[in-house]
């Protein structure tokens, strides 16, 4: 039941992209990618328009994207600015930065109920990424700007695992 | 013998257990926070203890530049005003460094702080030092502390940083009112999206 959600959310997610509308999830989704029963890898990326280290690690994530594009991998960026500059400021950010990763809205008011969800090692700051496999057993969590070598060297090791 | 094994056992548990189990540098609740002296605005060095018949302090990790602190200054300003007069003034503190984050300098909080009419005490940590003994990692971040220095709350002011007339519940004066009023805080760590602390590069 849950693997047909996801599935569907996924397809659905898909075919919003190619217009370049930015979905907004609620924390269940969360839930759903860390408990997929999926091959997938998935990267979990948190950000916002106006956080500089989060703007410059973005080109990272995309590279990942596209240098994973034939494996099981799932990279989705995760938007928390103001729901007020959803369509303002994020969506013409995304079109005019022609970001390829999903990019989704966090549509939540209530971090304190929902970061524990992404990992009890966040304190709440961004940028912050999870690299998460449940059917692979893999799950790692970082507080910081990261750079490509150590994204890609997180997801071989995820990959790596049956 | 059977203490040695004993012993040998506790230490590969230790070894295990700091492998396992997540950092958490700086402060939690129940600590005792160590004072600390660092320039006002205004020029002046300021300690905790200096600042005259607290009963506590609202120790808050902020910032000029961070959307999140942003949108909660007007709400710190607030609290000082309620508080302050109760014994429970707000000690703001900025730890960014100007080299990463150009609109943090101390002229520019000097600025603010100006603008801003700030009725609270706004201090600059620039070794960063302070930031590092609190393990603040985020703008903003509170730590209610006690007239012992006591950390008595960790985390978020309240649960909604975008829409001020949208929040449920006031973590953070839940927690000054249980505090006042001899009670146990009912929550005494939350958490809140915020900024990383840009630290210095190193």
């Amino acid at each position: 039941m849950r693997k047909t959600f996801l599935f569907g959310y996924l397809l659905a997610l898909g075919a919003t992209l190619s217009a370049q509308e930015i979905p907004h999830i609620k924390a269940d989704q969360l839930s759903a990618w860390k408990n997929a029963e999926t091959d997938t890898v998935f990267v979990l990326n948190f950000w916002a328009t106006w956080c500089a280290p989060c703007v410059a690690e973005l080109p990272e994530f995309e590279k990942l994207h596209q240098a994973f594009s034939a494996q099981p991998v799932q990279v989705i960026l995760i938007n928390t600015d103001f729901r007020r500059d959803v369509e303002k400021r994020v969506r013409p950010f995304v079109q005019r930065q022609k970001l390829q990763s999903q990019v989704v809205f966090m549509d939540e008011t209530t971090p304190n109920n929902w970061i524990d969800l992404v990992s009890a090692d966040w304190s709440g700051a961004i940028p912050a990424t999870l690299i998460v496999s449940k059917r692979r057993g893999f799950e790692r969590f970082f507080e910081k700007q990261l750079r490509y070598e150590e994204l890609e060297q997180t997801l071989r090791e995820a990959l790596a695992k049956p | 013998m059977k203490q040695l094994l004993s012993l040998c056992v506790l230490a590969v548990a230790l070894v295990a257990w700091s492998f396992t189990s997540p950092v958490h540098n700086g402060y939690h609740v129940g600590d005792q926070a160590r004072d600390f002296e660092l320039k006002n605005v205004d020029g002046k060095m300021r300690s905790l203890a200096s600042i005259k018949d607290a009963k506590g302090y609202i120790v808050v990790f902020t910032c000029n530049h961070c959307p999140f602190a942003l949108a909660y200054q007007d709400r710190i300003i607030e609290l000082h005003k309620k508080y302050a007069a109760l014994g429970y003034p707000v000690v703001a503190i900025n730890s960014n460094d100007k080299v990463v984050s150009p609109d943090d300098s101390y002229e520019d909080m000097q600025q603010r702080a100006k603008d801003k009419e700030y009725p609270f005490v706004y201090l600059h940590d620039e070794s960063q030092e302070v930031a590092k003994a609190f393990g603040a990692t985020r703008t903003p971040h509170v730590f209610l502390l006690d007239n012992n220095r006591t950390v008595r709350y960790i985390g978020a002011i309240d649960d909604n940083h975008e829409d001020p007339s949208a929040v449920k519940t006031k973590y953070l004066e839940n927690a000054i009112d249980a505090l006042r009023n001899g009670q146990e805080i009912s929550l005494k760590e939350t958490k809140a999206l915020g900024c990383t602390i840009k630290w210095k590069r190193s």
